[in-house]
């Protein structure tokens, strides 16, 4: 065992996750800390320390945006933490609360992720373009959405992969996530439909790419002791890894985000896993573009480089397949608030390998899933394994 | 999303609400401005772009060459320890059509942008910029040999557009 | 291609540039509430903790200490004290006021927080002094903090 005491989540909460919701970011963190707390069963006072996990100031357009969404999450007089890196904030969070736990500081650790990107007008773009060198590439104009451009197109050309093929992903996480209650963009389209879109920066097209949002999760980490009080149906956070690279881009080949890989070796190795797609029932890769789904997969050694389509295809990636996917609908058909949307997924596995998913509910009695979230200019990965 | 939850909180508004006055909101409009230091490596290379030449350095003990050049390599961790010079043409290693511009405006002529592999650097090591003169863009591919093309010398302040863009070479 | 001669080390060069962005906050669910009273009722309202009996000026949704959904609301009054203030002599971009300002943190009694605000019609001031709410016309109000124009000494 790692660490000095074995951690669970007990419970978990999220909000709608919506392109512009009334809430200011505290009322949003407080609503999802609120009801992973019900959910558990518990008061704010049994909470001993709470982590935060909010992607940037420049989205919710508050300096210090940690410290003044603290009330939100139950932090008032607690020892807090916020944490932040890009897209990766939602898993790395949940890592964060692992530390608290584990080490055995504290039995109890509220894990709270919130986003507000609405905030930021007329679009989020302008808080996107900061994250480039201002010397170096921001003067070329750089948009966002032109990094995964880039990244797609590299990894279409290594593997010689047709848009068939990654518009199916796009279409499985938008049909998964009618089955999901707080989901944005929930629909039933076509690989056609996909491959009509506008057309943003080729290879990527409308369809290929999730909204921006605002929304909030939050999950209940405690130590054993404190788990077998609560609750009958703890689900084990049994592996944590994370990894980062440089933000020097330009200099590496993006068909493959090796940094995932090494964030997936180190989770699977304190989880004791040997053989990944035999021993996870389910996996929650991170999918704010539809290639990223597959980028992922093969990141985290689900399946080897340039099969992740075929699987796919194959339907291995359905909720009654094999590997089943990003049963949630992922951030293509959820939303993508963005430290919000990784903490999304982690709460998805814990309540699909509990049996509550309801009509999202992979079959066959899951008992070890897989959340991952990748950030920054393409550089990020955080890795969790959950098993119940 | 559990079975056992009944109701997810978030009061749902549209953007039009704003322009109705159906929700009440603030505005701010932050004046932030910079002046970013280039550092060690960026200055000379902002200096040479200035005359026309693109600089790398070299670290010795993992062989590389590395551009935009740096002061320690991210690898060994070691100061680096040479300069060189690498040309200015290269492979495009990956590149993107966009029809969005930096502000998410729609474009009607497409910007075409590109990692650039530049010739005499080390394997895979590349900087961004512009395609231009590539006639249809569906033409361009991956693989495709490049060349920078400069302002003239004079409407040059050592900055990475002194490099107007990258023109594919016929061979 | 050999090397030119290496530049002068001092020559570090800088980037100019700045930071593009525009905000909308929304108010929020306890802050339209709020901004509501005091433009349509010209009203400072506060929210009570049913658990802790704190009342919360601004009033917001939930109560921190307890995360206990705060539903009740309370009229706080339009007098209140100063708690602290300061002399402010420069503006936001750091050029010289006309005349010295006085900002002060008002509270209210029997209430937990408070607003920070402008005093006005006087130049004296101390910790403690009981000042007044002056409201701007109800057709000048724009659901904003500065629907309020200032504080005045109460009598």
């Amino acid at each position: 065992m790692f660490g000095k005491k074995r951690v669970a989540i007990v419970g978990a909460g999220v909000t709608l996750f919506r392109r512009n919701l009334k809430e200011t970011g505290k009322e949003l963190a407080y609503h999802a800390a609120k009801m992973a707390l019900e959910q558990a069963g518990m008061e704010l006072r049994d909470i001993q320390s709470v982590v935060m996990g909010s992607a940037p100031d420049a989205f919710d357009g508050v300096h210090m945006k940690g410290e003044y969404l603290a009330d939100g999450a139950g932090a008032y007089h607690k020892p807090y933490t916020r944490v932040y890196v890009g897209g990766g904030t939602g898993v790395f969070a949940p890592l964060a609360g692992w530390w608290h736990v584990a080490s055995g500081q504290f039995d109890t650790c509220l894990v709270v992720c919130e986003e507000k990107m609405s905030s930021c007008y007329p679009h989020p773009q302008y808080a996107f373009t900061t994250i480039f060198d201002p010397i170096l590439e921001r003067p070329i104009g750089m948009n966002l959405i032109w990094i995964f451009a880039l990244e797609m197109h590299r990894y279409m050309h290594k593997h010689n992969i047709k848009k068939e093929d990654i518009a199916l992903v796009s279409v499985k996480n938008k049909r998964n996530a009618l089955d999901n209650p707080i989901a944005q963009l929930a629909a039933n389209i076509t690989v056609e439909d996909v491959l009509n879109s506008e057309i943003m920066a080729w290879p990527v097209q409308r369809l290929d790419v999730s909204p921006t949002s605002d929304g909030a999760a939050a999950a209940v980490l405690v130590s054993e002791d404190v788990a077998k009080e609560v609750t009958d149906n703890p689900v084990w956070i049994d592996g944590v890894g994370w990894c980062i690279d440089s933000t020097h881009w330009t200099n590496r080949d993006l068909y493959y985000p090796d940094y995932v890989e090494y964030a997936a070796r180190m989770a699977y190795k304190m989880a004791g896993i040997k053989n990944p797609p035999k021993e996870i029932d389910v996996a929650e890769p991170y999918d704010p573009f539809d290639y990223k789904e597959l980028h992922h997969m093969e990141g985290l050694l689900l399946c080897k480089k340039g099969e992740a389509p075929k699987l796919t295809r194959e339907g291995v990636t359905q909720r009654d397949g094999d590997l089943p996917t990003c049963p949630s609908g992922g951030l293509l058909g959820c939303g993508n608030p963005i430290a919000a949307a990784g903490m999304m997924k982690v709460c998805e596995i814990f309540w699909q390998l509990r049996g509550e998913a309801g009509k999202r509910q992979v079959p066959g009695d899951p008992r070890t899933g897989v959340a991952q979230a990748w950030g920054d200019l393409m550089q990020y990965g955080s890795v969790i394994v959950l098993r119940r | 999303m559990s079975i056992k939850i009944k109701h997810f909180p978030g009061e749902e508004i549209e953007t039009k609400d704003f322009r109705e006055g159906k929700v009440l909101f603030e505005s701010f409009h932050p004046k932030a401005k910079y002046a970013w230091s280039a550092g060690i490596a960026i200055s000379r290379f902002l200096e040479e772009l200035k005359n026309g030449r693109i600089i790398a350095t070299t670290c010795s003990k993992c062989k590389r060459i590395m551009v935009p050049p740096r002061i320690y390599c991210e690898k060994c961790f070691k100061p680096t320890d040479g300069w060189t010079y690498v040309k200015d043409t290269g492979v495009i290693n990956t590149f993107s059509v966009s029809f969005l511009a930096a502000d998410a405006s729609r474009l009607k002529e497409p910007i075409v942008v590109a990692i650039i592999n530049l010739d005499g650097a080390s394997e895979g090591m590349g900087i961004v910029h512009r395609i231009e003169e590539y006639g249809d863009w569906r033409e361009i591919k991956i693989g495709m040999r490049v060349k920078a093309v400069w302002k003239p010398p004079e409407e040059r302040v050592g900055a990475i557009t002194d490099i107007k863009y990258f023109k594919p070479l016929k061979e | 291609m050999s090397l030119e001669k290496i530049t002068n080390p001092f020559n570090a060069r800088h980037w100019i540039g700045h930071m593009e962005a525009d905000y909308r906050y929304t108010l929020g669910v306890a802050g339209e509430r709020f901004f509501k009273e005091i433009k349509e009722k010209g009203r400072i309202m506060g929210a009570k903790c049913p658990v802790c009996g704190l009342i919360f000026v601004p009033p917001r949704l939930y109560c921190e200490k307890c995360f206990a959904k705060l539903d009740e609301w309370v009229d706080v009054g339009k007098c209140g004290y100063i708690y602290t203030y300061t002399i402010v002599t420069i503006d936001v971009d750091g050029k010289k006021l006309e005349r010295p300002q006085i900002y002060a943190l008002i509270k209210f009694e029997g209430a937990h927080g408070g607003l920070i605000h402008k005093i006005g019609e006087t130049d004296k001031v101390c910790i403690g002094m009981k000042v007044e709410a002056v409201f701007k016309p109800p057709s000048e109000r724009k659901a904003s903090i500065n629907d309020i124009a200032y504080f005045k000494p109460a009598e």
